[in-house]
């Protein structure tokens, strides 16, 4: 919080009395909810010291949570891969200058993206599973994918097209005035600028994609939070198990998203595009999503 | 035909439908509240303030719902046997709820957020010059304000909140409309395409005109500058 804070005063003697007191008020009652919450822990047992000596084991690590990890990264990663290229191939569809491509391009990404991925994700594998067309044993990891793929690809279509149309038009003009046809300057100018544009809204999509392998956990795909309940029901000890799989989330995503800022941050300089005309924010951003 | 309208003779879809309308709309209201209250939280001069407002966004919006929901059901309700109504189906669904709201409070708050971005500097100095301070600036200068230009996100987030309150699923909240996709699928794996276009319909048609009218309320709505 370093920027100016412009919805107060640079706070006098008065003020800042009555900041110190309810910053104290705050972390009082701060303390006193995570005080009754690890009383309530404890109260059923959860905090004691055999809930939380298996994490110091290797073997939980090697049979539970690293190999969940992998198959979590696994589907996280190959959807990440192909829904970038579902959501280049339909952005630029959208884009397209014929209206009938222009129109199944549209329907399709509006409707894709109103479909909850879980009924498409439940649909793939029971689909898959009972059409025989694939391995029993794989039809969870690839309904994952394919609902990963169709939803998030057309979130990144979207993002694409907003990309192209937030360039300047003396971009496309300038393309067309060298001789390219409307589909090479898309293909060449407008397409590039507009992938690099979108970078850290592509990189906070991954951060979707990565929480939404999750659901996987419903349709039985062994991913981490599957393989951490098995720890969980195995050792007796669910609530830190969950508690360390929220974790190992949450540090990744977290990453990812500082990843996203210092990215915006880092190219805002890269693209020719409309700067943002500064009356400056009344809050100083912080890892805009 | 006939075979695809008998399933709606042995199947009531509109009532898990409503399932997931009801799980939406009780944790829509709970999460604004929240998230509310966690923007301002953000926006206070209290740094203590600012930094739990900060904390519990970072940590919801980074763990995945199932997560929490799954948590609900295996941790609280299991484990800590927490049950918020004496049945056994009325304490997952109220546990879902509290699931659904604290991880959309977070993005209600970012939301609102960048609601409280779009109002000019001008407003708030102004506030000041004429002697309000925090509290009342926020509540009759910025917030009424910032609400109105963060209709657009929070719609996006109303959106996010209906498809996801399929994930109850996870928190063995058994009545709503993906875990009857799955039963009927698995009763009936002749029509498992049709079964699952009835359901995307149904969602299509709860979901797209919240789109298009929090896209026309945000404009009508825009504080015109």
């Amino acid at each position: 919080m370093s920027a100016q804070q412009v919805l107060f005063d640079a706070p006098g003697p008065r003020a800042r009395r009555i900041i110190l007191l309810g910053n104290i008020v705050g972390v009082l009652i701060a303390v006193a909810v995570l005080a009754w919450i690890l009383s309530a822990l404890a109260g059923k047992g959860q905090l004691a010291a055999s809930m939380w000596t298996p994490f110091l084991e290797s073997r939980t690590w090697e049979f539970f949570i690293l190999p969940g990890l992998v198959n979590t990264l696994k589907a996280a990663g190959i959807s990440i891969v192909t829904a970038v290229l579902f959501g280049l191939i339909f952005g630029v569809g959208r884009l397209s200058h014929s209206a009938p491509i222009r129109a199944v391009a549209g329907s399709v990404v509006e409707v894709l993206r109103a479909v909850p991925v879980l009924l498409m994700m439940i649909f793939f594998w029971l689909a898959l599973g009972s059409s025989g067309a694939v391995k029993p044993q794989d039809a969870p990891l690839i309904a994952v994918v394919v609902a990963l793929t169709l939803y998030n690809g057309s979130v990144i279509a979207e993002l694409v097209r907003s990309g192209v149309h937030g360039l300047p038009r003396g971009q496309r003009e300038a393309g067309m005035a060298i001789g390219l046809t409307r589909n090479q300057s898309l293909r060449n100018i407008e397409v590039p600028q507009a992938l690099i544009a979108m970078l850290p809204a592509l990189v906070s999509q991954f951060v979707v994609i990565l929480k939404d392998s999750a659901l996987g956990f419903i349709i039985t795909y062994p991913e981490l939070l599957q393989f951490t309940r098995r720890l969980g029901v195995g050792e007796g000890n669910v609530i830190p198990s969950l508690l360390v799989a929220a974790a190992i989330f949450i540090l990744i995503n977290f990453a990812l998203s500082t990843l996203a800022t210092r990215l915006s941050v880092l190219l805002s300089f890269r693209t020719k595009g409309r700067k943002p005309v500064a009356p400056g924010p009344l809050v100083p951003e912080a890892a805009a999503t | 035909m006939e075979n695809y309208l008998s399933l709606f003779e042995t199947y009531d879809v509109p009532a898990a439908f409503w399932v997931n309308i009801q799980l939406s709309f009780w944790a829509a209201i709970f999460a604004l509240v929240i998230g509310t209250v966690l923007a301002l939280f953000r926006i206070s001069p209290i740094p203590s303030l600012q930094w739990f407002g900060a904390a519990y966004v970072n940590i919801f919006r980074n763990t995945p719902l199932t997560i929490i929901l799954a948590f609900g059901f295996l941790g609280l309700f299991s484990v800590m046997q927490i049950s918020l109504a004496s049945d056994l189906n009325a304490s997952l669904f109220r546990i879902a709820i509290l699931g659904l709201a604290l991880y959309h409070a977070a993005f209600v708050c970012e939301a609102i957020r960048s609601g409280v971005n779009t109002v000019p500097l001008g407003q708030a100095e102004a506030a000041r010059a004429i002697g309000l301070s925090f509290l009342p600036a926020a509540r009759l200068i910025i917030l009424p304000q910032a609400f109105r230009g963060a209709i657009a996100p929070l719609g996006n987030v109303l959106i996010a909140l209906i498809k996801n309150s399929t994930v109850a699923a996870a928190g063995s909240v058994a009545t709503e409309s993906s875990g009857l996709m799955k039963t009927m699928i698995e009763f009936r794996s002749d029509l498992v395409v049709p079964i699952f276009l009835t359901f995307a319909l149904g969602f299509v048609i709860l979901v797209i005109p919240i789109g298009l009218l929090t896209t026309w309320a945000s404009r009508r709505l825009a504080v015109a500058r």
